[in-house]
């Protein structure tokens, strides 16, 4: 169950190599969180990183899952809910793509598409059903700022996330009274391994702060949180932008 | 995704957590029978005014009795001052039917807003703890709705009773109880006042001469620092006699008629009980107690209750809600406690409602909380950075000492710790593994806590 605080005890990530997701268990490690569910494909890498958690103190478990594969999603994710109750769903799997090669080859951006988009929808479904069940625990689902106005440097990862973003959003309304808790995080330009071959933009910000930004989000039971919080204004902003302007924009 | 009609989402006194629960309002015993017998894999627990701070009184995904349907008072022996009611009986309307009788309940707690039932499973306690013990210590006999449906007379003195005291409703429902009484010639207080200049004078003041009152607290000022740490207004006091009474109040001893303020709106910006306001109101209401007054007459709700008078007071701290942090730690522990307040002053955590008191002998029950010593209550805003981590090493001051929390006001302890706190643990766990094998009465708190 969750604290006064909205700290979980026991945490399920989809994507459990992601950095951002990691680093958020980490944290919630340290507060309260004590049964840590990764949830990805079978790799060292995810081993690797469940080790890590348990040097931390934490029971943390791996499940193979694959979010390209979407009619495995129920039979994986009922397993580990009929284990015990999950009080957060951290919802971190993704890629990015490579917007140059993916426009020369549709399939590769399909799976970006697929990936970002079905992927998250399916799984999605499954973990909604199971928290309304439990009557309680928050789907916190890690969108994008790319998901809030396509941009031409990377439209085919930015439309999937924009997917993602409006299909969490009303999930949450649909959800809104059964207990369960969707919350959109929406973070800037994450310096992770992901992004380790682009520049870097102003209001980039770290895996350890959007950690941070789901901690405070958990606490106040938020429905969208920006990270940083000034990103909240500046999309604004930039969603305001006519096409004309928008498509000289140097971003 | 279609809801039930009957699912509400349920929270604690303190507004923090809310989880979903399919709510039942038995009317009768067989229907709470029915009830529990029916309340499929994520089981029931019961449930009465709500006054528990934490997570208690909630069951995510399961059934919730509201036992406040079962509200009828079954039989007054006015001369031997025992009270036959159903569990769902408030305090509040045990004092409206037996104050004209001349008696009174034997403990009540801050608020008269609490159930019958629910004193029992939490075995609360009153200003009267030093002499008087906890609520279960005057209760004589209970029926007890276990998990097979059945429903059992419970004794006194018998392992399921101390199960049950202080239980927070894990062994099951409890449907009526026999109480016994405590005779008052009025409905008024006799109280004397005095101000502790700082924590070490407070603690003096109790340890010299509690005895001589049936009733004693203090409030504490906890944002006061440097030397004026720990400065205090006590009130105590007893029920006045008779001949104490003005020859007009004379005529009408024993009416109680308590008055309310307007609710506490809905909406209140968060933010509003933060440390200046806190720290006017605490040196205002240091400054407008009397240095010493004796003999002051009090009527009930202003002694006992005085946060009665404004209904959903709990909404003050808005929507994030608030945490009630108690612990108790033994007597010859002063230092922790000395150590505890000097951190919360320290951390100016903005608290208006804090309380200190001196526990007597504790009972029997087995998560029953008092325990001789100190014990310290208060509020804090939810949303105070930090604050999780901040509890988390009192409770560890806490625990270290020998001393626990209070789980009837918890939201937020680390589990690891109850078994420390909670030395009988144990055998309540082992009672409830051969009373309800299969778990139908869980709590959100049990949940989280692994009771």
């Amino acid at each position: 169950m969750k604290d006064a605080f909205g700290i979980p005890q026991s945490l399920l990530v989809l994507g459990g190599t992601s950095e951002i997701a990691l680093a958020t268990a980490r944290r919630l490690i340290t507060r309260r969180t004590r049964t840590v569910w990764l949830a990805g494909r079978p790799t060292p890498a995810l081993e690797e990183a469940a080790e890590q958690l348990r040097r931390l103190g934490a029971d943390a478990r791996t499940v193979a899952f694959d979010a390209l594969d979407p009619e495995s999603h129920e039979a994986v994710l009922g397993k580990v809910f009929a284990e015990g109750d999950i009080d957060m769903v951290l919802m971190a799997f993704g890629m990015l793509g490579d917007q140059a090669v993916d426009e020369k080859e549709p399939a590769l951006a399909v799976r970006v598409a697929q990936t970002n988009y079905t992927g998250a929808v399916s799984s999605g479904l499954v973990c909604a059903r199971a928290l309304q069940t439990q009557g309680h625990g928050s789907l916190v689902v890690l969108s994008s700022v790319a998901g809030e106005r396509a941009r031409r440097s990377n439209f085919i990862y930015g439309s999937s996330k924009a997917g993602l973003d409006a299909f969490a959003q009303g999930l949450g309304d649909a959800l809104y009274g059964t207990g369960a808790h969707v919350m959109v995080v929406r973070p800037g330009f994450v310096r992770t391994r992901m992004t380790a071959h682009l520049a870097e933009v102003p209001l980039s910000t770290t895996p350890e702060a959007v950690a941070a930004a789901i901690e405070l989000g958990l606490r106040r039971r938020s429905e969208t949180v920006w990270v940083p919080g000034a990103l909240r204004m500046v999309m604004s902003a930039l969603r305001h932008t006519p096409r004309a302007v928008f498509r000289r924009l140097p971003i | 995704m279609v809801m039930p009609a009957d699912t509400v989402s349920v929270t604690g006194w303190g507004r923090t957590a809310p989880t979903t629960a399919r709510l039942v309002r038995p009317r009768t015993y067989e229907e709470a029978a029915a009830a529990v017998r029916e309340c499929g894999a994520r089981g029931a627990i019961s449930r009465g005014l709500g006054r528990a701070y934490g997570d208690a009184a909630q069951n995510a995904g399961g059934a919730v009795l509201d036992m406040t349907g079962l509200d009828r008072i079954h039989a007054i022996d006015v001369d031997g001052g025992t009270v036959l009611c159903d569990a769902g009986v408030s305090l509040h309307r045990l004092m409206e039917v037996l104050l004209p009788l001349g008696w009174f309940v034997p403990v009540t707690p801050g608020t008269r807003y609490v159930t019958v039932g629910g004193a029992i499973g939490a075995d609360i306690h009153g200003k009267n703890h030093h002499g008087s013990g906890s609520f279960a210590r005057h209760v004589l006999s209970f029926e007890l709705l276990t998990a097979d449906g059945e429903i059992r007379t419970v004794a006194h003195g018998t392992p399921l009773f101390d199960a049950t005291a202080g239980g927070m409703g894990l062994t099951g429902v409890i449907l009526t109880a026999t109480v016994r009484l405590q005779p008052v010639e009025t409905a008024l207080m006799c109280v004397d006042t005095e101000r502790a200049v700082d924590l070490d004078d407070l603690m003096a003041r109790l340890t010299a001469t509690d005895h001589r009152y049936r009733y004693s607290v203090a409030w504490i000022d906890l944002l006061a620092r440097g030397a004026r740490m720990g400065r205090s207004v006590l009130t105590r006091g007893d029920h006045a006699p008779l001949d104490s009474l003005p020859p007009r109040a004379r005529r009408h001893p024993l009416a109680f008629r308590p008055s309310q303020l307007p609710a506490a709106p809905a909406f209140v910006p968060e933010g509003l009980l933060g440390r200046t306001t806190v720290g006017l109101f605490n040196e205002l209401w240091y400054r407008k107690a009397p240095r010493a007054r004796t003999g002051e007459l009090q009527r009930i709700p202003t002694f006992f209750h005085p946060l009665d008078g404004v209904p959903h007071w709990n909404r003050v701290y808005g929507r994030g809600g608030f945490v009630q942090y108690q612990f108790v730690v033994g007597h010859g522990r002063e230092e922790t406690l000395r150590r505890i307040v000097r951190r919360i002053s320290e951390r100016r955590c903005p608290s208006f409602l804090a309380v200190l008191k001196r526990f007597g002998e504790g009972d029997a029950g087995w998560l029953s909380f008092p325990v001789p010593g100190w014990t310290l209550a208060l509020d804090i805003p939810a949303n105070l950075p930090g604050l999780g981590s901040f509890l988390d090493e009192l409770d560890e001051e806490v625990a270290g000492a020998g001393g626990r929390v209070y789980l009837a006001k918890d939201a937020r302890l680390r589990p690891e710790l109850l078994d420390a706190m909670y030395p009988r643990l144990g055998t309540f766990r082992s009672l409830r593994q051969e009373l309800d094998p299969r778990g139908v009465f869980t709590s959100d708190l049990s949940r989280r806590l692994g009771l």
